[in-house]
């Protein structure tokens, strides 16, 4: 839901929240009158009942009007009418005549309000789109116990990064700075665009963005510098993903995941350890190493029956 | 292959399984001659951490042949007789460069999981849940060893298993447990759980210079175990108050240092045993951290409390007044086992201590759930089971 969808849903539930304090004065303040106009007053208890619920009336009031954001407190009220309905229910089942006439008056009435409650309630707790679907930026950053020429330059030969960056396929490098990029996407879907180096500072920076095909507009950039303590090179990424890329920048969200932050640590944690150990490390649960979008959907830790090395 | 697999809470089987495969250049395959049931084992018996699912092959301690190398493994061959620690380790990144081997950062595939609970993510260990990196563990026939070239350590003589096979856990851990504590010549140590760990905790304390070892358990089979030890075993059940007695028993001073070897299911004999039962059934807090609590209560000012007792999650009613105010020092660790394979396997050669004592069942390995069963019921004085596959 956009925020002024958000705006509106609660504008509604402020709305109710006057509609509960009105709600709540006659049954306070002339109990008899109402237990009258219901049709109940032959009970000796409809008198407190009839109180007790413009009390609640005023609870829910409160509620609504002292929320910032009342959408999803409607419920509240949605609750306090199953109430009535069921003690109204109660009531007219064991009246006859004019008194449950009234009684069914009265309930058709608080369905109504039912209806109006429950549909301010569905609006204000409606969920927003994943964080996701929408633009924005992803960041990412871990320490590599290698030195950084050597760190930088595997990172700079791009047909090394499939190796680790599990939603890639290939990269081709098609020289000067321009290469081929194949990923899978959701669905099998296969993704594919040419990206550009438009910075690179050995040892340091290398910034890139896509130029063609599908996620046109997206850019990223990693950069190097020296763990403090001798203890290898901090790597720090940062993905844009532009809205003027309209459907494709979803597509590319999509095929970063509804985690988008989370993906990227996995990858730069799977690069340290191709760095430092020399492979992606694999265990029974994830026997799929890069391909390790299974790792949402992991089997048991039973080894494999077939497979070895991919 | 055969193999004891968790079925969910209570429940273990031994089915048939297939035989592991080398996966990465450093894996190793190991055809298992024992294997033990850890205490930790069961706290997945009972359920307490995440991320296992149905069919996992449980199981952290194990020994054994290797059988089958990957190509990049340079130190072992088919035939060499290994233990295998615990947690894996890949020997290349900063914390394994600095002997930190439990936290290694490279050997949990699943290491995203296990920092959405933990923060930062631990290394991967066998037979552990998923979020502990989804590996097999060694209560089977055969188990895949990833980065046999760092892992393992070869036992080149002919000690038996039985003197070997706790290298893989328990004799380590219950060692750092009291290195952890700043044992010095002297010392008052109190010991929260009189098991396995906790017997290796008190022998540990004792070579480390541990004047009195005063050891606390419900369980009198095993304060008899500790006794013969040397400890003074406390028996909680008895309706005594652990930190007064342990307040008497030092002049009013508190015991110098305190290991915890009990973790998330602590039982005890008060009120407040219910309502960490009932916070923790209703996952309102993970973990029953009552042995935590008594131990910072009870520690001398500006001693140390160690936690070797496995935590999964969350506690409450944390002390933090008593840690601060009384300059307490809090350690714990999953045990860096690698870190001490070589400094133990030589006291063992030499005859300081043999960790056999511990044993008081073995059985095949289609035994596997009897022996959870009488481990975690405390049937028949099961002290600790080795397997035999």
């Amino acid at each position: 839901m956009t925020d002024e969808d958000r705006r509106r849903a609660d504008r509604l539930a402020r709305a109710l929240g006057v509609a509960s304090l009105g709600l709540g004065i006659a049954p306070l303040t002339a109990s008899d009158v109402i237990s009258r106009l219901c049709g109940v007053d032959d009970s000796r208890s409809a008198r407190t009942m009839v109180r007790l619920v413009g009390l609640r009336e005023w609870v829910h009031a409160v509620l609504l009007l002292g929320s910032r954001t009342p959408g999803p407190l409607v419920w509240t009220r949605v609750a306090g009418d199953a109430m009535d309905l069921s003690a109204l229910g109660l009531a007219a089942s064991n009246r006859r005549g004019h008194r449950r006439a009234r009684i069914l008056a009265v309930t058709a009435g608080v369905v109504g309000i039912t209806v109006v409650d429950v549909y301010a309630a569905l609006r204000g707790t409606r969920r927003r789109k994943p964080e996701g679907a929408r633009a924005g930026t992803v960041h990412a950053a871990i320490t590599v116990n290698r030195p950084r020429d050597e760190v930088y330059r595997f990172w700079r030969d791009l047909e090394n990064l499939p190796q680790f960056m599990i939603h890639l396929d290939t990269v081709r490098d098609l020289g000067d700075g321009r290469s081929h990029w194949r990923a899978t996407g959701p669905l099998g879907r296969t993704l594919e665009w040419e990206a550009e180096i438009i910075d690179d500072r050995p040892d340091e920076l290398i910034a890139w963005h896509a130029t063609e095909g599908m996620i046109a507009g997206n850019s990223g950039a990693v950069r190097f510098t020296d763990a403090p303590g001798d203890r290898g090179t901090e790597v720090r990424v940062t993905l844009h993903y532009a809205p003027r890329g309209g459907g494709a920048a979803t597509a590319f969200t999509r095929l970063l995941g509804e985690h988008p932050d989370q993906m990227v640590r996995d990858d730069l944690r799977r690069f340290k350890q191709v760095m430092e150990t020399g492979e992606v490390v694999r265990s029974e649960g994830t026997p799929e190493g890069t391909r390790t979008t299974r790792q949402l959907r992991q089997r048991p830790a039973q080894p494999l029956a077939r497979g070895g090395f991919r | 292959m055969r193999a004891n697999c968790w079925m969910g809470r209570g429940k273990v089987e031994v089915q048939d399984v297939p035989d592991p495969q080398i996966l990465n250049s450093h894996d190793a395959i190991v055809r298992i001659s024992s294997a033990a049931i850890c205490g930790s084992d069961l706290h997945l018996y009972d359920g307490f951490i995440p991320t296992m699912k149905k069919g996992d092959v449980l199981g952290h301690e194990f020994m054994g042949e290797v059988v089958e190398v990957g190509p990049e493994v340079r130190n072992l061959r088919p035939g060499d007789r290994v233990v295998v620690p615990f947690p894996i380790a890949c020997g290349h990144c900063w914390a394994c460069e600095n002997e930190l081997f439990s936290v290694c950062e490279n050997s949990n595939p699943n290491a995203g999981m296990a920092e959405k609970l933990l923060g930062h993510a631990p290394a991967g260990i066998y037979g552990y849940s998923h979020m502990l990196g989804g590996f097999p563990g060694g209560q089977a026939e055969y188990a895949r060893v990833p980065f046999a070239d760092v892992n393992p350590i070869k036992i080149e003589d002919d000690l038996p298993d039985e003197k070997v096979l706790f290298l893989s856990d328990i004799f380590p851990t219950g060692w750092i447990g009291a290195e952890m504590a700043d044992i010095h010549d002297g010392d008052v140590v109190a010991v929260w759980g009189a098991g396995p760990v906790g017997q290796f905790a008190i022998a540990s304390a004792f070579l480390m210079g541990a004047e009195r070892v005063i050891a606390i358990d419900r369980f009198p089979y095993r304060l008899r175990r500790v006794e013969r030890m040397g400890a003074d075993p406390l028996d909680y059940e008895e309706g005594i108050d652990i930190p007064d007695a342990l307040r008497d028993m030092t002049g009013g001073r508190g015991p110098d240092s305190c290991i915890d070897a009990v973790g998330l299911e602590a039982h005890h004999a008060t009120p407040m045993y219910a309502y960490d039962r009932a916070k923790q059934a209703t996952r309102l807090e993970t973990d029953r951290p009552f042995v935590l609590r008594e131990a910072i209560r009870s520690c001398r000012n500006g001693g140390t409390v160690s936690v070797i007792g496995v935590y999964g999650g969350f506690v409450d009613k944390f002390p933090m007044g008593s840690f601060m105010n009384r300059s307490l020092t809090l350690r714990g660790a999953q045990c860096h086992v690698q870190k001490y394979l070589r400094p133990l396997l030589d006291r063992i050669q030499r005859g300081d201590i043999d960790p056999s004592f511990v044993i008081s069942h073995h059985m095949s390995l289609d035994d596997t759930p009897h022996g959870y069963r009488i481990f975690r019921d405390k049937e028949e004085e099961c002290n600790k089971v080795v397997l035999h596959p």
